[in-house]
């Protein structure tokens, strides 16, 4: 079943057309990376989903329902973390709602991105893989249907970035979240994503499915490694 | 042993140099290095105050000026803040008051003594103006600089966890300007000291600056010392306050 139907959704500002009639459907439970070159379109398909930004044509249905205005059961999380560095940890969790069943929701969600011992620290305190966790905690404070990663772990670190796949994986396939992830990196759409569409030309020009690979370790590392050629090729037009 | 000498650094060191001043201007009166006439010695204007607090006038003036110090930097402040608040959210707001605003802002605010006696006369209520319009500006600037430079990034992030429009201004737009707003407070706390002093060197019967210019009059020239000091320490005064506010409410920022 679907959580999300992109039907022919076209994004143009002014006269430079991004999105040309795109179709996507995002099946319940599933974990779909979108892939292609910066100014592709895949961030602005991304925030259209989210309702903060409306198509210039065609519709967006989440979970039966047209899209419109913001869409209030999916959680984005960007790039920068984005957190309000005069608040703290705990705060930044719970500045939209400080409900007994939220700070309790918060506690339990750093536990679970092991941020507890830090909770009463700003920001400004932390290293950026431990921002990034808050940031990925507090998109889950809600509890969305979706959630819709935006290269969030783009300024990090190898070690840490690997750490945070690990992490939000884990997560996403414990709590059954549909998630949508945007990224540059193909062997992070490779090693984290079900299915992977490249976006270019402003549409999508491929889909991969992306199975559970068998084997010993380099045999799928050698598996991975032939699903990004296959992705890069279509990114290159090869 | 480390934190010992460098609570010393930051504590003590700023205070030789004052000090040291203070010491060779009393050493320099008493050899006659100086002229006494002209500059009395730092002890002879401690036993004026002293003189001056006995007799009742020294409180009296310093109250009168700290109110209308206070009254003025209220109106003016609140004024500046609400419309440098208006202005940094409302476009309309913005596009209707700004140019007037920025217009007026370029009129040396001494220039209107002349009009303002004229209109107000020479009683409270011109001297508490004269301060308000030098304390409405910096904090009119700075309430509409900080409002309008909150990251937007913050703000579509706020929007995208669902906040209502209190909601962005309370957690996100306000305490997003706060450092700014604090600036402006800080500068305009300054103009209000020399909007006050220049308001009641013109035109008063009482407060600091009536005291300095009647001891001109009567050629007591420690009286006149006595006054500038006064200033300097109200001024300094107001400086830490404003700075001991920055402390509390941008702590995040020591993180």
């Amino acid at each position: 079943m679907n959580l999300v139907e992109v039907k022919q959704v076209s994004k143009a500002y002014g006269k430079n057309t991004i999105l040309d009639t795109v179709d996507l459907n995002i099946q319940k439970g599933s974990f779909i990376a979108l892939v292609g070159m910066s100014g592709g379109g895949k961030s602005t398909l991304m925030r259209m989903i989210a309702g903060l930004e409306e198509a210039t044509s065609g519709v967006i249905v989440f979970n039966g329902h047209k899209v419109r205005g913001l869409n209030k059961e999916a959680r984005i999380m960007f790039q920068d973390d984005r957190l309000l560095p005069w608040m703290t940890v705990m705060e930044n969790l719970t500045f939209a709602n400080k409900s007994p069943e939220k700070l309790a929701k918060a506690k339990e969600l750093l536990e679970l991105t092991d941020l507890t011992e830090h909770y009463d620290k700003y920001p400004t305190a932390l290293s950026g893989g431990q921002r990034q966790r808050v940031a990925l905690a507090r998109a889950l404070m809600s509890e969305p249907k979706l959630l819709l990663l935006d290269e969030p772990l783009g300024a990090l670190d190898a070690l840490t970035r690997q750490k945070m796949q690990d992490l939000i994986l884990d997560i996403c396939q414990k709590q059954a979240i549909t998630t949508v992830l945007v990224t540059h990196d193909i062997a992070e759409a490779v090693r984290m994503a079900d299915k992977i569409y490249v976006i270019k030309d402003q549409g999508i020009s491929g889909r991969f499915d992306n199975p559970n690979y068998t084997g010993s370790a380099d045999e799928q590392r050698l598996q991975r490694d032939h699903t990004e050629q296959k992705v890069l090729d279509v990114i290159y037009g090869i | 042993m480390k934190k010992a000498k460098t609570n010393f650094w930051t504590k003590v060191y700023p205070w030789i140099l004052p000090v040291a001043i203070i010491v060779f201007w009393q050493i320099a009166v008493q050899t006659k290095l100086i002229n006494s006439q002209y500059v009395p010695a730092p002890s002879a204007i401690v036993a004026q105050a002293i003189k001056s607090w006995q007799a009742g006038t020294l409180q009296k003036n310093i109250s009168i000026s700290l109110y209308r110090a206070t009254l003025g930097f209220i109106w003016g402040g609140g004024l500046g803040f609400f419309f440098g608040l208006f202005s940094g959210i409302s476009a309309l707001f913005r596009a209707t008051f700004d140019s007037t605003i920025q217009m007026l802002r370029n009129i040396p605010h001494m220039a209107l003594i002349p009009l303002i006696i004229l209109v107000l006369g020479i009683d409270e209520s011109a001297k508490i103006f004269l301060v308000a319009v030098g304390t409405f500006f910096p904090i009119y600037i700075n309430t509409y600089h900080g409002i309008s430079s909150v990251s937007e990034d913050l703000l579509e992030m706020g929007r995208s966890y669902d906040l209502t429009n209190w909601q962005l201004f309370t957690k996100i737009i306000f305490p997003g300007a706060l450092p700014t707003i604090l600036m402006g407070v800080r500068y305009s706390l300054g103009t209000m000291w020399v909007s006050l002093i220049v308001a009641e060197t013109v035109s008063a019967d009482s407060g600091i600056g009536y005291m300095s210019t009647n001891a001109q009059q009567f050629m007591n020239v420690k009286i006149i010392y006595l006054c500038i000091i006064i200033y300097a320490l109200l001024g300094k005064l107001s400086d830490f306050m404003a700075k001991q506010l920055e402390i509390i409410s941008l702590d995040w920022q020591k993180a």
